[in-house]
Parts: structure tokens; sequence; C-alpha cells
């Protein structure tokens, strides 16, 4: 029995920082129901972190391997995920609000007769249930959402929900899973990854975004301070940026684009529409730098200098990089 | 080509959007609606996939109050043949569970080799119709696709989609369903023949009882509430670009912190 059902995320052979938050928050959860909290791993690679979430507060893990959870597919996880939660008798099921979540999320959900609170910020329990309190119109507003059947699932976004150790039995056991293979389903053909470490937006801490200001594709200096932060830091872009083709548009912040939350946000030559703000105004710190003092992204700026960025970045890069190297 | 269309009417992105005073949802008065734009995407990619192949439909099908017809009739004029529109009050405003078994429904009645959503609807922001629509078929979904091949007998197609840090190719048999992502295509604008024509397209309304759906509440919703407002911080003006960015530099580590 797991009352409380965690799916840790592995990518590329790794557990997810996002496995670690959603172990903490379930715990709470389960604590808070006086029930078990189990996290559930799937493909060749899962064993080896119940330990990991053992630290965070899994009393138990459960392991599903099979050929066809080799690499991610959303059939063929979500069958492995509904079956451990229907044999298990989890009344509660979390997943993160990570790309490959929201993938597998919806249609497990479906296997289930259950929809999802997706992408929530913050949960509480009221008499028993679970409440999830989630952003709308990409953050223009927020509301408390309840599932009212059982499994009652949600999904968290990354990098929000905080990470606390608290160490329990974490005892494994491997489930059988023998998948329906008469669904039809996708194969990967090909991979093209960014092997150059870059972290999705979504689960960034810190972000360095640029707007129409920066005048054209080099983002060379936005690129040097994501470089100086390390690997917790990524490089963003506007929709107005990424509409002229400077940028991909996985970069776009905004609500066409990602809805962001990282620890610090800098804003270069972005003038901040309605749109962009929703996308990143819930960021805990934002600088901006902007030519235009009247530009509405300073309204929502803890730190905004007035000026041209491209005088302002590389005097910002050298004083980070001197105080960072301390 | 054969394409089914999924269209939801959304606030326009410009919609300042206010929680009413009983914080049971927000204000609707005075919003300006326009087709949710992931879906746009969809419309523009079975319009190209039709032409493509030079035979086929494109179905509209949308769920919604009697505004939601406006958002039809200009996927009309943008080239797409037929509309259905299920309205009906007790589908309108359900969650994604109940939203994706009547799209199910309405479905079967419709001749497709591929249903496009758009990957998420900017307003509730669920991410989750498209999937789930996808399990009740029994299809398999590919979900926030920038590119899409069908091979010539459209029996599979090659997709491309966003996966975190990169892309991922994946070879999928038809009919399936897609969830559109931006970079897919740049959707066209209406032209004014397109839009005279689009007058005389037929839309099929139906209800949930023509569909055969009863609607069960999965998900409620409570206390609507504005974010927090964040105030203006510190505005540093005048300064020479070294001492700008050594304050707020100083200030990032020191007041906030944060680095």
């Amino acid at each position: 029995m797991s009352k409380v059902l965690i799916y840790g995320e592995i990518k590329a052979g790794k557990l997810k920082k996002t496995a670690l938050e959603l172990t903490s928050e379930g715990r709470k959860i389960a604590d808070g129901l006086g029930a078990d909290a189990g996290v559930v791993l799937m493909g060749p690679h899962a064993e080896q972190f119940a330990p990991d979430v053992a630290k965070y507060g899994a009393d138990k893990v459960y392991i599903v391997e099979a050929p066809q959870l080799e690499s991610y597919n959303s059939e063929y996880f979500a069958q492995a995920l509904a079956q451990v939660a229907k044999e298990k008798g989890a009344e509660v099921l979390l997943i993160s609000h990570s790309i490959h979540g929201k993938d597998l999320a919806p249609r497990a959900a479906a296997k289930l007769g259950v929809a999802v609170v997706a992408d929530c910020i913050s949960f509480e329990l009221d008499g028993g249930k679970l409440v999830g309190r989630r952003p709308m119109y990409a953050g223009k507003c927020y509301a408390k959402w309840v599932s009212l059947s059982s499994p009652q699932m949600a999904t968290a976004r990354p990098n929000v929900l905080e990470v606390r150790e608290n160490p329990k039995a974490g005892a494994v056991e491997k489930i059988s899973f023998s998948p329906d293979t008469s669904r039809a389903t996708y194969t990967t053909k090909d991979l093209n990854l960014d092997t150059s470490g870059k972290v999705d937006l979504t689960e960034a801490e810190i972000i360095i975004s640029g707007g129409r200001g920066m005048g054209g594709p080099d983002y060379a200096l936005l690129e040097e301070a994501a470089g100086i932060f390390g690997s917790r830091a990524t490089v963003g872009a506007s929709r107005a940026a990424v509409d002229a083709g400077w940028r991909p548009h996985s970069d776009q912040v905004g609500q066409t684009g990602k809805t962001v939350t990282p620890n610090l946000y800098i804003a270069c030559g972005i003038s901040g529409s309605i749109q962009h703000l929703a996308g990143m105004g819930s960021s805990k710190v934002i600088v901006a730098i902007n030519k235009d003092p009247e530009a509405p992204i300073f309204t929502k700026a803890d730190y905004g200098i007035v000026g041209d960025l491209f005088k302002v970045l590389p005097e910002f890069n050298k004083e980070l990089k001197s105080l960072l190297a301390e | 080509m054969k394409s089914l269309v999924c269209l939801k009417q959304v606030p326009d992105t410009e919609t300042q959007i206010k929680v009413n005073p009983e914080g049971t949802g927000i204000v609707t008065e005075g919003i300006k609606h326009i087709i949710n734009p992931y879906d746009e995407f969809s419309v523009e990619e079975a319009l190209r996939l039709k032409e493509k192949f030079k035979e086929g439909e494109v179905v509209i099908l949308a769920i919604g109050p009697d505004r939601a017809t406006e958002s039809i009739r200009t996927a009309l004029a943008m080239g797409a043949d037929r509309g259905i529109h299920v309205n009906d009050p007790a589908v309108n405003t359900a969650d994604p569970f109940a939203v994706a078994q009547a799209l199910a429904a309405a479905a079967k009645d419709v001749q497709y080799d591929v249903i496009f959503c758009g990957h998420r609807a900017i307003d509730d922001d669920f991410c989750e119709v498209g999937a789930m629509l996808a399990e009740f078929l029994g299809l398999p979904q590919v979900t926030l696709v920038t590119k899409v091949e069908v091979a010539a007998d459209k029996k599979s197609a090659i997709l491309e989609r966003d996966i975190e840090g990169g892309k991922e190719t994946v070879e999928v048999p038809l009919p399936c369903v897609v969830t559109s992502q931006k970079g897919l295509n740049e959707p066209r604008y209406a032209s004014l023949p397109g839009i005279m024509k689009a007058k005389k397209k037929p839309i099929d309304a139906k209800n949930a009882a023509a569909l055969g759906v009863s609607v069960e509440a999965k998900l409620q919703s409570k206390e609507y509430s504005m974010p927090p407002e964040r105030k203006a911080g510190k505005k540093i003006e005048g300064l020479e670009p070294p001492d700008a960015a050594k304050q707020v530099v100083q200030a990032l580590r020191n007041e906030a912190k944060i680095i």
C-alpha cells in the first residue's frame, strides 16, 4: 500500500531534481494523511536511485523494468504508472509538470478515469483531500483546484516546491509489468539532444532573457552571463526576439511560450508586454536592463538599470565573474 | 488527407484578467476572444497537408458557447471545409476529462488521418485534452510537435517534437493525435474571398445528449485570486554602466541574497 504515490522522473540516466521536490512534498502529504509514500521509478537505470528518494521520504520504491520502458514512450509509461497506482491503492498521485510529465500525466489519468490538477505551485490538505494551487492564464490569476475522484492526480511545476531531507526506509519492490502491446504507439527515430548541458527554461534557477532591444541574433553577452552562473542558468527570449528569428521558439518566455519561475530573471532589452510579464512575473527576483525609463518591465523589476544593455551587460558580467570567483 | 482540428476559443493574450469579487472565476465581461494560438497552428498545418495531398478535408471541432462560432468561422475563412460546434452548458465549462470525452464522441462521426489539438489552451493551461482524447480513441499521441511529414500512403508520419533540451523525431502509425507547438508553422490570415466563402460553409451544432455523453465533474475550482502585486524596486538612472552594474550585482548578493 502506498496511498501517496510519486512518479520519479529519470532523464538521460539521471534522477531529476523535480523527483526530489515531489518526494519531499509527497512525504509531507503522506504525513498529513497518516499514510505511506511510495515512489515509482521506471526504466533500465531506475533501481540505483532508490536510496536517493528514500533520503527525501520514500517508504517504498517501486521499480518497473520492461523492454518497452527503455526509452520514454507515453503509452507504455502511462500503462505502467496506471498499473502501479491501481495495485498499490494510490489515493494521491504526483507527477512533475515537466515536458515529460505533461505528456505522461494526462494519458495515465485517462486510463485511471480521472483528471489532473496540473501545474501546481503549492499543495494543502482540506478534509483529507488534496488541494493544489495553480496559475491560470499564464499566471494572470491563480486558483485552487481539487480532484473529486481517486486517485487525486496532480502535476507540480518544477523548481517551486521545497526539497527537504527526511530519510525513510525506501524498501525496494520490483513490479511485474506486462504491457498491452496491442495499443498503437510511436517509435523514436532520432534524439537530437543539446549536449551543451543547457537546462530547460522551465527548470532553470537563473534566466537571462533578451528582447527586441538586442537588435539582432547575437546573444553572446547573455550566453556569457549564463556561463558565469553555470549549469543552473540559461538564456531566454521575448516573443519579439523569437518572431524576428533571432532565437528558437523553445526559448520564448511568455503567455504563448513558457511560464517560468526562476530565482533570478534578468530581462535585457525587454519592454515587458502583458504576455511577457504574465510568463515571468512570479520569478523570485527580477532585474531589468532597458534604455527606455518608461518601459513597463521596470514596474515589476526589483532592480532596474536604465541604460544601454550593450554597455551595462559587459560590466555586469565582469562584476559577476569577480564576485563569484571569490 | 483528412484532418480533424480541435479548436478552443480563449481570451485574447492582451486581456488583463480580473478575478470576480466572489473569487469563483474571472470577470468575463468585455473580454475579446481569439482562437487559442496553438490551435491556429493546428488549423494551418491541416490546411497545408490537404494542399500537399491535393485532396481531403479539414474539419473544425470546437466546444464552447455561441460566441465560439466566430472562431470556427475564422478557421473556415482560413480554408477549413466545415465545422462541428458542441454547444452545451454542461460541456462548455467542463474539466479536461469531460471535454476530451465530448471531443472523442464527436470525432466518432468524422473521418480523419490525423487529429490536431493545441498542446495547451492559454486560458486554463491544463495541457491535458490532447493526450486524453488520444487515450479515449485508442490512438497514439505525439505532443509538442514542431514538424509534420505524412507518408505518401498516409499510413504513417514522421514528426518532430520538443523534448527537454532538444528535439525527438518519432515515427507514428496513423491515425494519431498531434498536439501543436509554436514553431510548427506561421498561420495564414483569412483572405477576403475566404471570409465570404466561410459564411456558406456548414457548421453542425451538437449538444451532450446528441453525442451521448454525460458529464460527471472530475475537478472543482475555488478561491480565484490575483497574483501578489509586484512593486517596482530600485531603479538606477544616470549612473555610468560600471557603477550601475556593480550596484546591482552587490545588491543581488547582499540584499536579495540570490547569488
